[in-house]
């Protein structure tokens, strides 16, 4: 039972209507228990049907509600009104991206970004099903483990000040996914991924602010990936100069 | 797209980075305020430069830190939301770092 | 000819959807926005007086007796470097601080805590740190 209100400002841009983004404001009843996403799911099923946002799961797996929520990137099934109530809470889409309506984001870099490093197996044998499953011991897996859990909700893209003014930086979870995969055992796509990964506009752009790390719901910590991923292109480069250097197969 | 020849700077920017935060403390320490707090006296700390070993640990306090500061600096315009400068900038900074090593080496051989 | 058509409509498509794209401004003063964004942008500005102590140390060594002498006492060089001295701190404060999440140690299946690591770059800074001076006091008072 709610006898109060909380208030929120949406970020509405509708561009069939107005070619500028405006914010609404809207009451909802103030619940202990209800995340933002609750409220935003209040307002489009008995305020105003024409809201648009994505979500899903309602329990920080999906990864699809990020959103700024009074600046800052957050899952919003994952914030609580009473964290911010009775401030008034101003929900935004993530930064950095461009919006196709309301809170709705535009992932098409993203999605490109993550093609372009690979973020998937590259088998450094291929094995057929008689041949069996790949193995890998406990502290191989060990080794990758943290960047393994990115839920690919993009809050690190749009804490990234990088990012935010230069698109064709390849970015924190992306990277992140390219080192998991480099630093799997089973993997053998390390030269593939190294094309991209160490571009200009790969780890080199980074320049550690860190805040990636700061907002990610799952502790993958994207700044810390970059920084090892520098360090193995460096191995890498001086390995390649001496004649005993042997190339890189893992980490 | 060819990898970029960044991590050739990036491993001078890091090995720079470590010796600056080793070092420079203690160092400045020494050639700021050892003399004025009447630790060691001036024409002392001057013989002490005159040392080969210690020209030569001059030498890798001048340059690597050069590299680290360049790197930074040229990186900054990435920062500021102005990465087309990034090539200009890294030239100018980069150059000054090697520019700086070079006269180091000057100062360190015509010392001996 | 009607896949043409097709490709065709679907491109043309493509650019309505990124005409009606609306790209958010991204704030020029965003690291006087959030204190963390302040203190990163501190750290990288080091990088001018690390900079400027490495030009300052080549400059000794050419410099005469008598200038040499000049630059390394008196009150103007001494507040000069403690200003430089107190941005080089903040610059090793904040490299130790940040070395376990570019070195990472192994034991096993364990990750060496990263504590453990920045503490054992302390402690190695600290007692690097007092040789240095100890051995040039020695060595410049027993050279004399």
């Amino acid at each position: 039972m709610a006898d109060e209100n909380a208030i929120l400002e949406v970020f509405r841009y509708q561009p069939d209507q107005k070619s500028e983004p405006t914010f609404q404001r809207y009451e909802v009843p103030f619940h202990e228990e209800w995340v933002v996403l609750d409220a935003l799911n209040y307002i489009k099923d008995h305020l105003d049907g024409t809201l648009s946002y994505r979500w899903s799961c309602r329990m920080g797996i999906c990864g699809s509600c990020g959103m700024m929520v009074n600046g800052d990137p957050k899952l919003t099934c994952s914030v609580f009104l009473r964290d911010y109530h009775p401030q008034v809470m101003r929900v935004e889409p993530l930064r950095g991206f461009p919006v196709i309506r309301d809170l709705v984001i535009d992932l098409d870099d993203f999605m490109n970004k993550m093609t372009e490093v690979k973020a998937w197996m590259i088998p450094k044998e291929e094995r057929s099903i008689e041949q069996g499953e790949y193995l890998q011991s406990p502290a191989q897996l060990a080794r990758y483990r943290q960047y393994s859990t990115c839920i690919n909700c993009t809050l690190c893209y749009a804490a990234c000040p990088v990012y935010g003014r230069h698109t064709e930086f390849v970015g924190p979870a992306a990277i992140a996914l390219a080192q998991r995969y480099n630093m799997d055992s089973r993997d053998g796509g390390y030269e593939e991924r190294a094309e991209t990964l160490f571009d200009e506009h790969g780890v080199w752009m980074c320049t550690f602010v860190g805040d990636c790390s700061r907002v990610c719901p799952k502790n993958v910590d994207p700044a810390a990936a970059i920084q090892q991923a520098k360090v193995s292109a460096t191995k890498d480069f001086y390995r390649s100069l001496v004649p005993w250097g042997k190339r890189r197969t893992e980490t | 797209m060819p990898r970029s020849k960044e991590v050739f700077w990036w491993s001078l920017f890091s090995a720079g980075g470590v010796v600056s935060a080793f070092f420079f403390p203690a160092t400045i320490i020494i050639t700021g305020l050892a003399v004025t707090l009447g630790w060691v006296t001036a024409e002392d700390l001057h013989a002490l430069v005159q040392n080969p070993l210690v020209r030569l640990y001059l030498f890798v306090l001048i340059s690597l830190p050069l590299f680290h500061a360049a790197h930074r600096l040229s990186h900054l315009t990435i920062d500021l939301g102005l990465a087309h400068a990034r090539r200009p900038s890294a030239i100018v900074c980069y150059g000054a770092a090697i520019v700086g090593t070079l006269l180091a080496a000057v100062g360190v051989i015509t010392g001996l | 000819m009607s896949q043409v058509q097709s490709h065709d409509s679907e491109s043309s498509a493509r650019g309505d959807h990124a005409a009606r794209l609306y790209h958010q401004p991204w704030p020029s003063d965003w690291w006087l926005r959030r204190a963390s964004f302040t203190l990163f942008m501190i750290r990288e500005i080091t990088a001018v007086f690390v900079g400027g102590y490495a030009i300052f140390l080549l400059v000794l060594l050419f410099l005469p007796a008598g200038a040499f002498q000049a630059a390394v006492q008196g009150p103007v060089s001494a507040f000069m470097h403690v200003i430089v001295l107190v941005m080089a701190l903040y610059h090793t404060v904040t490299w130790l601080n940040l070395t376990p999440k570019v070195l990472v140690v192994w034991r096993g299946e364990e990750r060496v805590n990263p504590i453990l690591l920045t503490a054992a770059h302390y402690v190695g800074w600290i007692v690097l740190s007092l040789v240095i001076v100890g051995l040039v006091v020695f060595l410049a008072g027993g050279g004399a």
